[in-house]
Parts: structure tokens; sequence; C-alpha cells
């Protein structure tokens, strides 16, 4: 994104939100959004580009329920900027698998029942991708540990550490 | 989040120089901390200077035996980083110790120096705060304040600084690289953060439009005898109650050099070098482990809900010492299977 955007007025009405173009690549395709700078990468995914897939549960970073894959490694969508990732390669629970094509870790929740609600399965997903990635977790006691930035409300946490374990251990 | 000019800075004398030439600029690294404080108005910053993709990110030996740890590192990066992990295992300890996989992810070195504190004053803008509003007051005093300092603070502010990294880094005395609009210059990583005194806004001694380049380790690293000993209120994923990084070289049984540092206890990472002095020449028991640990804690000040603070932490000093005496690893047992 340029850097040729106006900061808004000191009135006490808020200027118009300056906006730019704003290049991201999404699963591989490559979108150009016209975004204001302030735009989180979670808002720039849900409200720009329609991939609701990713979730906002606490937007602060506690949570975990945004996270996605940037370069395929996990962080928090909700704690970065849209225009910080324009050279990145942004990987969200729509890149992983299809209804028809579940990914491994997709298939390993459905298996053990790793959700009730859902809503932060996306999240739990892309982070365990992630831990996958990374390759430093190997035992159940690794797993409980680096998979501690997700959160899951309905406490559906026996059968996402069993989902997840299955499919480290098939690495 | 206020609106905001964003600049991706192209090197970094153009990232300090639209940093000092603009009122109200801010760099930002990672943004974990930033963003969120942006969300909760707490900062409010008019232009952006985005310093991630700088070339500031390599972790390499250098000439006296040191390590280098560029600034833009993620905290992730550094803490596994074959150098960091064999040579300066208490380093690694402590910043997996600390936030979640995705926070250290996007977390950069220089980042976590500069993340503000946690206090939930400082966050509640609905609440007098000296170190986000001077003059106002402090409302943890006489608050609520069971997270606080229990050294250091001054009738100001007494807030503590929230890093596990920098406990381990108070440990191992790096020198912290920075460039500003008058050059380089090395800060000594004890002088680095500050006390609040009557200025608790300022959270350390950088200079306006001073940016972090790189932390320089020196080449002892305490690899063999150490230990980061984190309690909490939850085994993860949660900030330290107190927290303890000790150094040990032994000569047999007796010790020839120490270093201690404390977490969640001060304003700014709480390095004891008189606890450090009182421990070389002495035999590594536990007699004189409780020793040095009730003279760590004869100056600690409680403000009421943190009361507790100070007997944990004579305790802890005792266990963390103790710990790293045997060489044992670490109590929480982060990766005790597997890891590193």
């Amino acid at each position: 994104m340029s850097e040729q955007t106006t900061p808004a007025s000191g009135g006490a009405v808020a200027a118009p939100p300056p906006v730019g173009t704003v290049r991201l690549t999404i699963n591989g395709t490559a979108h150009e959004v016209q975004l204001a700078p302030w735009t989180t990468l979670l808002d720039a995914l849900r409200e720009y580009l329609h991939l609701t897939g990713t979730k906002k549960g606490c937007d602060h970073g506690q949570c975990g329920a945004c996270t996605v894959l940037v370069n395929g490694t996990r962080i928090n969508s909700c704690l970065t900027l849209a225009v910080m990732h324009e050279d990145d390669d942004i990987t969200t629970i729509e890149g992983l698998g299809s209804e028809d094509n579940l990914s491994a870790l997709q298939q390993a929740f459905v298996d053990h029942d790793a959700f009730q609600c859902g809503y932060c399965t996306p999240g739990q997903i892309c982070s365990a991708q992630g831990l996958i990635n990374e390759g430093k977790a190997h035992s159940e006691h690794d797993i409980r540990e680096m998979m501690s930035g997700n959160l899951c409300r309905c406490g559906a946490y026996v059968g996402i550490l069993a989902a997840v374990q299955e499919v480290v251990n098939k690495k | 989040m206020n609106s905001f000019t964003f600049h991706r800075a192209t090197g970094v004398d153009d990232a300090v120089r639209e940093t000092t030439r603009h009122t109200g600029a801010a760099y930002i690294g990672g943004g974990t901390n930033l963003i969120d404080l942006m969300k909760e108005n707490v900062m409010r910053p008019s232009y952006l200077v985005s310093v991630a993709k700088l070339p500031l990110a390599a972790i390499e030996a250098l000439p006296d035996g040191g390590l280098r740890l560029g600034a833009m590192a993620t905290n992730a990066d550094t803490a596994w980083h074959e150098d960091v992990k064999s040579r300066y295992p208490l380093l690694n300890q402590a910043i997996l110790a600390g936030a979640s996989p995705q926070l250290r992810n996007a977390a950069t070195n220089g980042g976590n120096l500069m993340q503000r504190t946690r206090c939930l004053y400082f966050y509640d803008l609905a609440t007098p705060c000296n170190k986000r509003e001077p003059g106002t007051g402090c409302s943890a005093i006489g608050g609520f304040n069971r997270i606080h300092a229990i050294f250091g603070a001054s009738d100001q502010c007494i807030a503590t600084h929230p890093s596990d990294m920098c406990v381990a880094l108070a440990a191992l005395a790096p020198t912290v690289r920075v460039s500003g609009p008058d050059g380089e210059r090395s800060i000594a990583f004890d002088d680095f953060h500050r006390l609040p005194g009557d200025q608790p806004e300022k959270d350390n001694n950088l200079r306006p439009g001073e940016l972090i380049i790189s932390l320089d380790l020196p080449a002892k690293g305490f690899s063999k005898n150490f230990s980061y000993l984190k309690l909490r209120d939850r085994q993860s994923y949660a900030f330290a109650l107190i927290s303890v990084a000790a150094g040990l070289e032994l000569d047999g049984t007796t010790i020839t050099d120490a270093r201690l540092a404390l977490g969640g206890v001060a304003h700014k990472p709480w390095r004891d070098q008189e606890a450090e002095q009182l421990l070389i020449g002495q035999p590594a028991t536990v007699e004189t482990f409780a020793r040095v640990a009730a003279q760590v804690v004869s100056t600690a000040v409680g403000q009421g809900s943190n009361d507790f603070k100070i007997e944990l932490a004579r305790r802890a000093v005792v266990r963390a010492l103790k710990q790293a005496a045997e060489g044992s690893q670490q109590a929480t047992d982060v990766f005790q299977n597997s890891n590193p």
C-alpha cells in the first residue's frame, strides 16, 4: 500500500477512512482490496474478501479463533494489519481443504468429535496445522502446551487433543 | 482504533527519519501488543512506521564469541534457533514460557522489549493512570493490585514489566544496539528499562526516534546450570506472578559466577547484582540459597493484594537456584519429553 493516506481530522466527527490498494494473496489467489491502513487482517478476510471461515472471538489475541497461516506460520489475524502482509502467502481454513476433500486435520476433527458449536474450530485447525508445520510437538504434553493459544468454550479439548495427536503421529 | 498513516520503512535510516519528523509517530514490528493497545485507545499513534520487513531478523555469531539477535527476529525463531537452544537455553525456556505459539510467531525481539505493562488500570480509560495520562493519579495504589510491583515502585506507579524473555535477558546481560537521529549507540540491558520514579509514562531510556537494531549476547550463556521458573495462575498462556531467571557457574560445589533476575515484580526486569555477589564463592546449597533469597526480598514492599508475592518470590528464588545448581529440567516442564 502506498503511504499517501490522509490522517483523519482532529474534530469530533471522524473523517472518512482513507483507503488504499492492498494486494493480498489468500489461499493462492491474488486479491486487490481497497482498505484503510487500520484494517486488521481478520477484518480484511471477513468483511472485504468474505472469507468468513476465519472467526472473530475476542479480537485481542487471547482466544485463537482468528488463527491463520502466514507463509505457513500460524498467527492471530486480529493482531496484525492487512497492509503488513502484502508480500505474504496467507492460508485460511478455506484453503486447507474443501467439502469434498477434507484435509487430514479436518477429517480427524470430524472423526474425534473435536467440537460442539464449532466456532473455535477453524482457528483450532489452522493452529494445529501450524503446530505440525513447526514440527516441535510430539507428545500429548507438547501438543497441550502448543495448542494453549486456542480456547474452546464448549470444552471439546479431549477430542481436539485426540484429533491433533492422530495427525501428528502419522507424520 | 484511531486513524493513522502507514509507512513501510525502506531501511533503518528511512525508519528513523520518518519517525523523527512526524509528531505522534511510532514503530510497529509484529504489532501484537501495539495493535491491541490501539484497539483499546490506550495508544493512538498518528503515523505508523512498519519496521517488520527490514533486514534485521538475522541471528548470527559475533567475533567475541557472543550471539547477535536481530531486533526483527520473531520470538519463536529466536527460541528455536540452534545456537540459542544449545548456548542460551535459559533464553529458550523463558521465551517458550511466555504468550502462545501464535503470538511468539508474530512478536519480534525488539517488540518484546517495547511491550507495555498489563496493569489493568493502564488499559482502562475510565480510571486515572499516571503512565497513560501523567498527573492523573495511580488507581492501582489502593486498588486491585494483585499483579503489581513489590520492588522499585514509586508513589506514582506500581506497574510491572510483563515480559518473560526480558527476565532471561536481564540475567544474560546483552547490550541493546539502537539507531537514532544521532547515529548508533549501545545500551547495557540493565539500563534499557527504567523504574517509574516521577515519570511513569517512560518505560525505558530510549531517546526520541531511536529504533532497536539488535540484542548482542555475551559469550557466557550459563548453559549448564540455569533455571527459568515461572509461577502463574494457570500452567500455560498466562503472565507471571513471579518468575526467576537463574544462572550459575560451579567449580565442584562452589559457585564461581551467578546471575539472578526476577520478573513480575517491578517496572523493569529486576536483576539483583547484590544477590549475585552474595552467591559467588559460596557452596551451592539450599542454606546458601535461602540466605540469598531472604536478602533479595528484604527490600520488597507489598501493596495489599500483592503481599503474597514477597514470600512467593523468596521461595521461588530458592527453588530456581536449586534447580540451576542441580542442572534439573525446568519447573514448568515445558517440552519435557522431547525438547529442546
